[in-house]
């Protein structure tokens, strides 16, 4: 009764998880950019699509359109205001461009984070789910929208797996994550295969955000903690590595279900936390890392 | 070295010091509990350049460190400890700390580095709030003791210490050490090859580092009587420091004072708008990263350097 209830919530946090960190893992791996902004974007998709789903009285699914174009907007503009003129910049020498990526995304996060705390308040707000209403899977009760959450994170990932595996701008994303340098001599244009990279990118975390906020609620708050787990879920499968990241997002996701459950709600991030210590210490480069 | 001497700086420095002293003179209480703050910050920042601009290594933790002085010298302190020897039990338990962290966390590189040391912060956050009996949870933790309640000694207090991290740190980044973690920064498969113990070097770094976090920690918690997660363990403490630094410049040590008195005077400059101050600051922050990457102190002191 209890272990189904773990088994099925487990499972719905973890997709949101593995949705959030395969973008995050998805950049890293093909442009070398670790987001720290990356919860500021998930949440400014939520905000954005909570507030025309509830004041313009889009809809749930106009609301979960906006605020996912949101998260790709966002997601362009950290890509021209901070990673383009840090990778452009030459005051900075190419040996320290990733700790200036790291900076200048914390604190383009913080900006994100403070401006929608000044916007909209830090109180959590929810967004009406897509699906409502609730099934009884062996005497537990599920709502739908859980439901309709994992199947389409799992659709997603699915589609992202074909959209990379299959197509041709999938072959030349896979391509600049081996060898940059090959592919730019091969006559393609590495920029516009960033900007493909971003603008998925836009679209999970946007996706991500949304569907968080209709499943747990989102705040301002929140964005830094949201930034912290999609690290270390990427960190523990492995950074640049897909499947690595479902992985680590599941373990994370039943890490946290279960001790919220068993143990108590407020110890629900440390079990997490002390997995992930012991993997990078035993294995640095996480579950299924390349080094 | 003899561009250095060739500079104004040390005019300009002697100069700050002296006016810095004389400020309880000419400013009034208000005032000077704000540079008060501003000075332990400013050895916070020091502390975390000598990791971030000598030896490249990103430290998502120095408000571990802190916080480590803080509680310990809090607990310490509720112990039944005297203040003085509190403050040195405190440092102690950082550098424990600390080195404890670092010794495993350095066999890592780049991202997951930064990622122990921030797990290491929020481990730490709760901690603090599980033991909430002891600790005081996110209240903060009262302490029984205080340096001192006169606005004018605490200051003196503060900026003693400030000279004093500041001499010790600025004189070992400019000494052997300081530069065997440049070139470890800078080139760790070369730094190696040429006989340095590099792990070694970064262990002795983050000791350092951990040694002036934790008095600063221990101190601010004797100064404000409260040991507190908003104002010493709080990941947007770490943030504050960072930007301090790359605002003041990184790899100057010194920058980061100076990033930190910028951000508490503009604190108060941008306190009519409200909640918005953080916005503004990081925003300014990230234009100085974007185009003066060497921060304030950098852009003046280089291009002199001949670099």
């Amino acid at each position: 009764m209890l272990a189904l209830q773990i088994l099925i919530d487990g499972f719905a946090i973890s997709a949101l998880y593995g949705l959030g960190a395969v973008g995050f893992t998805l950049m890293f791996g093909v442009c070398g950019v670790l987001n720290l902004a990356h919860g500021g974007i998930m949440v400014i998709a939520a905000l954005a699509g909570w507030w025309v789903a509830a004041d313009y009285g889009a809809g749930p699914y106009g609301g979960a359109a906006i605020g996912v174009g949101v998260g790709v907007v966002a997601s362009f503009v950290t890509y021209y205001a901070v990673i383009r003129p840090i990778q452009r910049s030459r005051a900075i020498p190419a040996v320290e461009q990733e700790i200036f990526i790291l900076t200048g995304t914390l604190l383009w996060g913080i900006m994100l984070q403070v401006g929608l705390d000044y916007l909209f308040s830090n109180n959590p707000v929810t967004m009406q789910p897509l699906l409502t209403g609730v099934v009884r899977i062996a005497e537990v009760r599920v709502p739908q929208n859980e439901i309709l959450i994992a199947v389409l994170c799992w659709s997603v990932i699915g589609l992202l797996s074909l959209l990379v595996n299959r197509t041709r701008i999938g072959k030349q994303i896979l391509a600049a994550s081996i060898n940059p340098r090959a592919l730019t001599l091969l006559g393609f244009e590495l920029s516009n295969i960033y900007l493909v990279v971003w603008t998925i990118y836009g679209v999970l975390a946007g996706l991500a955000g949304v569907l968080l906020a209709s499943f747990l609620g989102a705040s301002a708050d929140n964005a830094g903690a949201l930034t912290a787990s999609a690290f270390t879920i990427v960190i523990l499968g492995g950074l640049g590595s897909v499947p690595g990241s479902l992985i680590a997002a599941y373990i994370v996701g039943y890490a946290e279900t279960l001790t919220a459950y068993l143990i108590a709600p407020t110890l629900r991030p440390i079990p997490a936390l002390i997995i992930l210590v012991i993997v990078i210490y035993l294995r640095p480069q996480g579950l299924l890392g390349r080094r | 070295m003899p561009g250095m001497l060739r500079s104004p700086l040390p005019l300009v420095l002697l100069v700050l010091v002296l006016a810095g002293g004389a400020a309880p003179l000419w400013l009034d209480a208000y005032y000077l509990g704000i540079f008060t703050v501003a000075y332990y910050f400013g050895v916070f920042a020091m502390s975390w350049d000598l990791l971030f601009g000598f030896a490249g290594e990103v430290n998502f933790g120095p408000t571990f460190l802190i916080g480590l002085g803080a509680y310990g010298a809090g607990l310490l302190n509720n112990g039944g400890w005297p203040m003085p020897l509190c403050i040195v039990g405190g440092a102690v338990i950082s550098v424990i700390g600390g080195v404890a962290l670092a010794v495993p966390a350095l066999r890592l590189r780049g991202p997951y580095f930064g990622l122990v040391t921030l797990v290491a912060v929020l481990l730490l956050l709760d901690f603090i709030v599980i033991f909430a009996a002891q600790t005081g949870g996110e209240i903060g933790m009262m302490v029984p003791d205080v340096l001192s309640i006169s606005a004018v000694v605490n200051y003196w207090y503060a900026f003693g210490f400030l000279v004093i991290a500041g001499v010790i740190l600025f004189g070992l980044s400019r000494s052997a050490l300081g530069l065997i973690l440049q070139a470890t920064g800078q080139d760790r498969v070369e730094a190696q090859a040429l006989g340095f113990n590099v792990t070694k070097h970064k262990v002795a770094a983050f000791a350092v580092s951990a040694l002036f976090s934790g008095l600063a920690g221990a101190m601010l918690t004797f100064y404000q009587g409260t040991a507190s997660v908003d104002q010493m363990v709080d990941l947007s403490i770490a943030v504050q420091i960072i930007i301090a630094v790359m605002f003041g410049g990184r790899r100057t040590i010194l920058g980061g004072v100076l990033g930190s008195i910028f951000l508490v005077l503009f604190d108060e400059l941008l306190r009519p708008i409200g909640q918005l101050n953080t916005f503004v600051v990081s925003g300014v922050a990230l234009l100085v990263i974007l185009f003066w990457p060497d921060g304030v102190l950098g852009y003046v002191l280089r291009p002199r350097e001949g670099r």
